[in-house]
């Protein structure tokens, strides 16, 4: 193992790091991007305007980021983690302000130059902060209690701003990435178990406080046919639209349920209903597959790191993908309910792509810097 | 891999634990693969249904309103091609400024105008809203030129009925208007067309009557349409069925002809064929215009309508009801014939009838002296059918009113018939509650009283008088959708041939022997001799006092205060082939005002139907021609 030993404790220089970069890994993400350049083409009726060409320019911009990121030391990254939490935390407290300003919900910050939504943002950087505080912890330092505050609080803080705009999908997913830190980090399972009781029980007291509009996600979600023109109709013209897809698909830009608009949102969270329609179900295993491969990639990149911060960032960005994938497909199938979470690399959207590819790039960076051992105490490099 | 000695328990730990979750990812993919699977394959049959649901409308298609003809197939209710200006409201950016500059070609008040802002606010914004409709050629064809100017006007061509007679034949055909929430309750079924914007139905007379076979069958376009209901393209089309050619019995030469006479008057006339029932013609005059009741009426005229007090709007031929007046002594006369009293016995009439202390006055002021049967009815004694009547009893006289098709309906294609009304001791006590006095019995004698008849039955009446007691039923129509409509075997009334040849004779005399009452307005072409009798209905109640002063003559009377003049006859006297009823609202005398109007209509209608050669009336008298 001499090739590992020649990494420890001297600096890669920029060319060794672009060898190292997986090129094939962004082939791949490149493969599903245009995956849904492909469909963007196809819900503007054959036209590259108004969605595939921006989208297409703004995967261009993500991939120049991820490579960016990729390049910057691990170790940068993580004296970075607790910084660039705070700027997010920061702008989702004044996407609030503003929004309370503008009495109604608000999800985006203008900064001038562009908007940017600081949940999608906050979401990488929960990953960031949360593997930089893992990593100072040793296995049995990780399930004392004392150690537990800072961490839940690192969640707890951008939860509660998120539920606030009112985002539950946004908010699900912080929690959800939050928890796989906490286990991946090596928490006991006892206290998941208590985590899993306690949220059975306080489920009456959240129904009661929940907005009208998302209490009706969850009933039409148990009942699709409750309100059929109404609240049903997207899960039930999704459901109709994937089914009359079939096996093979109805062609491209073929869908009847797409193009003559029975479909809502059929360019943002239900594009995969889309796909599933034009091309069916092998089109859309063929999309599945590609995702699938993308979590192994990431879960391995995780398994070969050699640095408790990378691994916990990777398998952090790995299962955010996931849970992305998961919840949007599950939803245009019926599975869950229609809490608006776009499909990544595919819906169009902007900051969440940017944001994705941003992650992708931390990725990357775990992965070239694998080798590198980081002490636990923050002397190591404060 | 070699990982240092403090960081393996974390290291171990986490391996598990991205196993667990990598497990967990691999679980959660096999469950949206099969969903995936359920979805696309085991349902997909039912989901593809739905989506053809979805995207498969069928949009009705409204069909051709079938026309109505008369016997010889001239055209009396057609559709005619009605051109329209259409907004499309998406297609303007300002429908305000596009309703302005319309206005220059076209006429839209304010009325309109929030009428079609209402529209527009209740369709999609690509469903065309009517602006203006039955456009001349040469509005339409303005709109059609400045089209590029009226952003949103689409010039359009739809159908609409058209009566080219107008209120000539109003009230046998009606109308038709637009469904109304009512007509709608009152659909049998589920009658989608009915819901077509601008789609009319029949609401009077034969438009009405025959609804149904005029509409035909209405055809189908599927189209596929967007989730909004834009149509994007037609996949099949079914045209549907027109609708059936309804055949009248109608002459509308004769028609005109008799409308042109009765014109100015409250009056109505009707020309039935007397073996078949055919009506040949029915005029109710006034009348209204058909056409605007299709395209609606304004308040205005629709209230002077209403208002008249000659009632344009009622079809009086069928249910005005009048005192048959001495039209009655026809029925009184075979009634006594089949009651056993000999046509040639005599009744003294010195000018009036005593019964009891009242006495009930001749229209002859010094009598006729001592009359036959044919006399009295040559001269329309009142004395001899005052007695005639007593001696045979109303129920006598009662029944051959109703075998002569009075005081019931015949179910007539043109709808509203009224029965009028023959009186009896029976009807008196239970409609009354009153007996009957033996006074009421001498005054039906000459169709006075509570008797009360239609024109339309007083022309049967006289058909079947004319065609030897045979039980003829009027018709208008001939036939439907090319299937000419089978005319019943009449039955016989059961009335001596005596009683008819007396009463045919009698009316002979009133029209063509010297001292007829009718005799005036007798027809002298050889041939074309008609028989027939006055009527003079009295509506007004003549005062002793005046009686003693001289009863008022007509002229001097108010219009309402006039009696109404009645006439009915058949011819050719020798092989009777029409029979006519006219009655005009209170013209004056039977003689003096109805007896001319109808010679001259039956005189247009011989000329119009020669006789044909005699070759010698079989025996028995003339037996009913089967036609049709």
């Amino acid at each position: 193992m001499l090739d590992l030993r020649r990494f420890t404790g001297h600096e890669m220089r920029l060319g060794e790091k672009l060898i190292e970069f997986n090129w094939g890994f962004l082939l791949l993400l490149l493969l599903i991007a245009s995956i849904g350049f492909a469909m963007l083409y196809s819900v503007a009726e054959g036209s590259f305007s108004p969605w595939a060409f921006r989208q297409a320019a703004r995967f261009a911009v993500g991939m120049g980021i991820m490579v960016s990121v990729a390049m910057i030391d691990l170790r940068l990254w993580m004296r970075l983690a607790y910084p660039l939490y705070g700027i997010a935390l920061v702008m989702l407290v004044a996407v609030e302000v503003i929004g309370f300003v503008g009495m109604g919900a608000q999800r985006w910050l203008n900064l001038g130059f562009v908007s940017v939504q600081p949940s999608e943002i906050m979401k990488v950087t929960l990953i960031l902060a949360l593997a930089r505080y893992f990593h100072g912890l040793t296995l049995e330092e990780v399930s004392r209690i004392r150690n537990l505050l800072i961490p839940l609080g690192l969640v707890g803080a951008p939860v509660a701003l998120v539920v606030l705009q009112p985002d539950l999908g946004t908010a699900i997913l912080l929690i959800a990435t939050g928890a796989v830190l906490f286990f991946s980090a090596g928490l006991r399972w006892r206290y998941f178990i208590l985590a899993g009781v306690s949220v059975l029980a306080v489920i009456p007291v959240v129904w009661s406080r929940l907005h009208d509009y998302q209490r009706n996600r969850v009933l039409t979600f148990l009942e699709p046919e409750r309100d059929p023109l109404g609240a049903g109709y997207h899960i039930l013209q999704s459901k109709i639209a994937l089914g009359s897809g079939g096996i093979f698909g109805k062609g491209f830009m073929e869908g009847t349920q797409s193009q003559l608009n029975f479909l809502p949102e059929k360019h943002t969270d239900f594009i995969f209903t889309m796909l599933g329609e034009e091309l069916g179900l092998v089109g859309g295993l063929v999309l599945l597959t590609l995702y699938f491969v993308v979590l192994m990639f990431s879960l391995n990149v995780a398994l070969q790191c050699r640095n408790q911060f990378g691994r916990l960032v990777a398998i952090g960005v790995s299962m955010t993908f996931f849970f992305y994938v998961f919840i949007n497909t599950s939803m245009v199938m019926g599975l869950l309910p229609v809490v608006g979470v776009p499909l990544p690399l595919v819906s169009y959207g902007g900051t969440a792509m940017l944001s994705l590819m941003f992650a992708f790039g931390l990725l990357m960076s775990v992965h070239i810097h694998r080798n590198l051992e980081i002490s636990r105490g923050p002397s190591a490099f404060w | 891999m070699q990982i240092s000695g403090r960081d393996s328990n974390r290291y171990q730990t986490f391996t598990r634990r991205a196993a667990l979750l990598a497990g967990a990812q691999g679980v959660a993919f096999l469950a949206l693969a099969g969903r995936m699977y359920y979805l696309q394959v085991l349902k997909t049959d039912q989901y593809r249904m739905l989506a053809e649901e979805n995207r498969v409308s069928m949009r009705l298609l409204a069909p051709l309103r079938g026309n109505i003809v008369d016997r010889f197939g001239r055209i009396l209710a057609a559709n005619r091609q009605n051109y329209r200006a259409m907004l499309i409201s998406e297609q303007t950016p300002d429908v305000e400024a596009t309703l302005t500059r319309l206005s220059n070609i076209v006429e839209i008040d304010d009325f309109t105008k929030k009428r079609i802002l209402r529209d527009i606010s209740r369709s999609p914004r690509f469903m065309p809203v009517t602006v203006a409709e039955d456009l001349t050629w040469d509005q339409f064809a303005q709109v059609n030129i400045n089209e590029p100017d009226l952003a949103g006007i689409v010039p359009d061509v739809g159908e609409t009925r058209d009566y080219p007679y107008g209120e000539e034949l109003a009230h046998i055909l009606g109308y038709v208007a637009a469904v109304s929430e009512k007509d709608l309750q009152q659909a049998e079924g589920n009658q989608p067309v009915l819901k077509l914007p601008g789609f009319r139905i029949g609401k009077e007379g034969i438009e009405k009557t025959y609804d149904k076979e005029l509409r035909g069958m209405p055809g189908s376009s599927h189209v596929e349409v967007n989730a909004y209901g834009r149509v994007i393209r037609e996949l099949a089309k079914d045209p549907g069925t027109p609708g059936s050619e309804v055949v009248l019995t109608l002459d509308m030469d004769i028609q005109r002809f008799a409308w042109d006479r009765l014109k100015g008057e409250s009056a109505s006339a009707v020309v039935l064929d007397v073996h078949t029932g055919d009506v040949i013609s029915f005029v109710s005059a006034p009348a209204y215009d058909p056409n605007q009741f299709n395209m609606g009426y304004g308040t205005a005229e629709y209230k002077a309508l209403l208002e008249s007090p000659y009632l344009p709007l009622m079809n009086k031929a069928l249910a005005g009801m009048y005192p048959p007046g001495s039209t009655f002594k026809m029925v009184v006369a075979m009634a006594a014939v089949e009651a056993g009293i000999d046509p040639s016995h005599r009744v003294v009439c010195p000018g009036h009838y005593s019964l009891g202390s009242h006495d009930f006055h001749c229209w002859k002021k010094g009598g006729h002296g001592a009359l036959n049967m044919h006399e009295a009815i040559k001269h329309s004694c009142d004395v001899y059918f005052y007695d005639t009547a007593k001696r045979i009893g109303i129920e006598a006289v009662a029944d051959m009113a109703k075998r002569f098709g009075l005081g019931e309906t015949y179910g007539f294609e043109v709808p509203g018939e009224k029965p009028g009304l023959v009186p009896t001791p029976g009807w008196k006590r239970a409609v009354k509650g009153e007996v009957w006095h033996p006074g009421e019995t001498v005054i039906a004698g000459i169709g006075q009283g509570y008797l009360l008849a239609t024109p339309l039955q007083l022309a049967v009446m006289t058909a079947r008088i004319a065609n030897g007691g045979y039980a003829i039923q009027p018709r208008i129509t001939r036939a439907i959708g090319g299937n000419l409509l089978p005319i019943p075997e009449p039955k016989l009334i059961g009335v001596s041939e005596q009683a008819i040849r007396v009463v045919q004779g009698g009316m002979n005399g009133v029209s063509n022997e010297i001292g007829g009452t009718a005799y005036r307005s007798r027809i002298a072409e050889p041939g074309m001799e008609l028989a027939g009798k006055t009527g003079t209905a009295q509506v007004r109640r003549i005062s002793r006092a005046e009686r003693l002063s001289g009863v008022l003559k007509n002229e001097a009377l108010e219009w309402r205060q006039r009696d109404h003049a009645l006439f009915v006859c058949f011819a050719p006297v020798d092989e009777p082939r029409y029979a006519l009823s006219v009655v005009i609202e209170h013209g004056g005398s039977g003689s003096g005002a109805a007896a001319p109007v109808a010679r001259d209509i039956m005189h247009e209608v011989l000329k119009r139907n020669p006789p044909r050669p005699q070759a010698g009336n079989p025996p028995g008298g003339p037996k009913p021609a089967r036609t049709g």
